[in-house]
């Protein structure tokens, strides 16, 4: 490992290997003091009645709180290094929006409180909403999908209502490049549509002639991701959506990759009629891990009469809810949406400011870009030219030696750094996806290039069992994912 | 890798043995080594017609999840429900325990394009 590149790694300090917490336990529990049932217990909650005592594992409080950050010391965050997961957009979510989300204010309010007691909370909602609409150039917002493919849903229930009012009813198939992440045919087959799959052309992009061929009377929407997730720009994207519409379909953007485009360029000025928006990737909000998610979606006049409701609208200076819609798909959220995600994305766009944001793009773009130069002569570079916000590269040079992309991720986390994203896109064999975000300086990609330089390397030199081993340096080597796969173990003990 | 010339074999990678009035379906050993480790083998129902060219099974690996497409349309008359339990037959023996699915042939023959071994083998190499 040479030394820039151990300068940034991040598996390297004491790790403690760690037993399950009932593994832990030695006594009756210490530290929970229940206060027991006050009087009898009801008549009607006999049947409920515990027949032996739960099985809560004794511990101490430092024994406990030992055992999680132990634990979460096994992890790999964008704070522990870099994590250029390829079309997950793993930037860095700035601290600043923690403290704004954690306000009184704004995070001991409650949903259901009235609306003259909220209104600042509504305000800042209502300029997400905005500045989303904005942003995308599809001005009608809903903040309330929960997560990017509950967007996708919403999105694709507009669609099916909007053709229903048309007396569309036959209009039932939704056409996905086979490059597309794999919620989209699942939000189509969720939504009662069957998907048909088309083939990307040689340069990873849709294919005109393909598309011509599939579209038909029975055609509701084509559903696609620009830039695509071989991070190309679909660079017929206005031809694309004229001849889905002259075909009587929408176009459904998934918004996953607007991170190449924020501030720079407009999917609704594309031609799409629909976009949803992962906050939890462009706009820096929390990313996985179970954590509140949001994928807001965005409309134009065409779909605007079906988004959700309740929806909120300002008069004056006052914010409120409209809850009627005669034509609206309903609510899809128990809530407006969820709004601590949302303070941290107003606090994200806030400190860029509109003259700022398409920084985030340009800066993400340049480098994957960088990335993909410096790699390109020892990795294959499937589609040639310029990429946008991630590079994709694949594991044929290196299949040669009978090194393949797994072993190349395994390895990586040797040197250091989470693996990108592994044999996705199905299009093209051993994929390799690294999207690198505007959050890394020069520096640290650096160090990353130098790492993949350093396992192309070791494989020319033959050291393939080093990297057939791979992982080597953290507390768990390489796991074995067909048997967790076929003889999963859920449950504990067994 | 192999590629046994008693079979047919098409574009998506599935390979047919043709007996009779019946075909067996399977994917090729070169889509087994690509795909990686099966996890799960998704089987059609027994009784089912199959058009040419339908997904008529679902393949996951470690990988990806893909669709297996109908080599020759017929009905299904039986399925290896073995894979249930062992999906890595897909990989130790994609010619033989690997099989996925017999059809009935139906009456208009109808398939898609097949290959033969070396037709296959070029095709590979392209």
């Amino acid at each position: 490992m040479n030394n820039n590149t151990s300068k940034y790694s991040a598996t390297q300090g004491i790790q403690h290997e760690e037993a399950l917490l009932f593994e832990h336990a030695h006594e009756a529990p210490e530290s929970i003091h229940l206060p027991g049932v006050e009087g009898a217990v009801p008549e009607a909650l006999q049947a409920f009645m515990r027949q032996q005592p739960a099985n809560i594992p004794g511990l101490s409080e430092p024994e406990a709180v030992r055992h999680f950050v132990r634990l979460s010391q096994w992890n790999h965050g964008i704070e522990t290094g870099f994590y250029p997961l390829g079309s997950c957009t793993m930037k860095y979510n700035p601290r600043v929006n923690e403290q704004v989300a954690r306000l009184p204010g704004l995070a001991h309010i409650h949903p259901d409180q009235p609306e003259d007691t909220v209104q600042g909370a509504l305000e800042l909602l209502y300029e997400v909403q905005q500045w989303l609409g904005e942003i995308s150039g599809l001005p009608y917002v809903t903040l309330q999908p929960a997560a990017g493919a509950h967007g996708e849903l919403a999105g694709l229930m507009m669609i099916r209502a909007c053709l229903d009012a048309r007396g569309d009813t036959k209009r039932r198939t939704v056409l996905v490049p086979d490059s597309a992440h794999g919620t989209n045919p699942a939000s189509a087959a969720l939504c009662g549509m069957h998907t048909v799959e088309l083939k990307s052309g040689a340069d990873g992009r849709i294919d005109l002639a393909e598309l011509k061929a599939h579209l038909n009377n029975e055609t509701a929407a084509l559903m696609m991701t620009n830039p695509n997730t071989a991070g190309a720009f679909e660079s017929d994207i206005k031809e694309i959506c004229q001849l889905v519409h002259d075909a009587g379909g929408l176009v459904y953007g998934d918004g996953a990759n607007l991170n190449a485009l924020v501030g720079v360029a407009r999917p609704g000025d594309m031609g799409l009629d629909c976009l949803h928006i992962n906050v939890h990737k462009t706009f820096a909000t929390p990313h996985g891990g179970g954590g509140p998610g949001a994928g807001p979606v965005a409309v134009n006049d065409t779909l605007k009469p079906y988004l959700p409701v309740p929806r909120i609208v300002k008069d004056g200076e006052n914010y409120y809810l409209e809850s009627t819609s005669d034509t609206s798909i309903g609510s899809i959220l128990s809530t407006l949406g969820q709004s601590g995600v949302y303070v941290r994305a107003n606090a994200y766009i806030s400190a860029y400011g509109r003259q700022s944001l398409y920084k985030i793009a340009e800066d993400a773009v340049l480098n994957a870009n960088y990335v993909l130069h410096r790699l390109k002569d020892v990795y294959h570079v499937p589609f040639e030219g310029v990429c946008k916000h991630e590079c994709l590269l694949t594991d044929e040079l290196q299949n040669k030696h009978g090194i393949k992309t797994l072993d190349i991720a395994k390895r990586l986390i040797d040197l250091g750094f989470h693996p990108m994203t592994v044999y996705f896109p199905l299009i093209v064999h051993g994929a390799m996806l690294i999207e690198p975000t505007e959050t890394e300086s020069r520096e640290t990609l650096d160090s990353f290039c130098d790492a993949m330089l350093e396992i192309a390397a070791q494989c020319e030199a033959g050291e393939t069992d080093l990297l057939h081993d791979a992982p080597l340096s953290p507390i768990r080597r390489r796991l074995d994912e067909t048997q967790a796969a076929r003889k999963p173990v859920l449950v504990w003990p067994q | 890798m192999t590629i046994p010339a008693n079979l047919k074999y098409t574009k998506d990678h599935e390979w047919v043995r043709i007996d009779g009035d019946i075909a067996t379906f399977g994917i090729s050993d070169h889509a087994q080594e690509a795909l990686g480790d099966i996890v799960f083998v998704e089987l059609p129902d027994i009784g089912r017609e199959l058009d040419a060219g339908e997904a008529y099974a679902v393949v996951e690996s470690v990988k990806a999840v893909s669709d297996v497409y109908t080599p020759v349309a017929g009905e299904v008359v039986e399925v290896n429900d073995g894979l249930e339990a062992e999906p890595e037959h897909v990989n130790t023996d994609a010619y033989g325990a690997g099989w996925i699915a017999k059809v009935k042939i139906s009456a208009d023959t109808a398939s898609v394009e097949l290959m033969t071994d070396d037709e296959y083998t070029t095709f590979l190499e392209e």
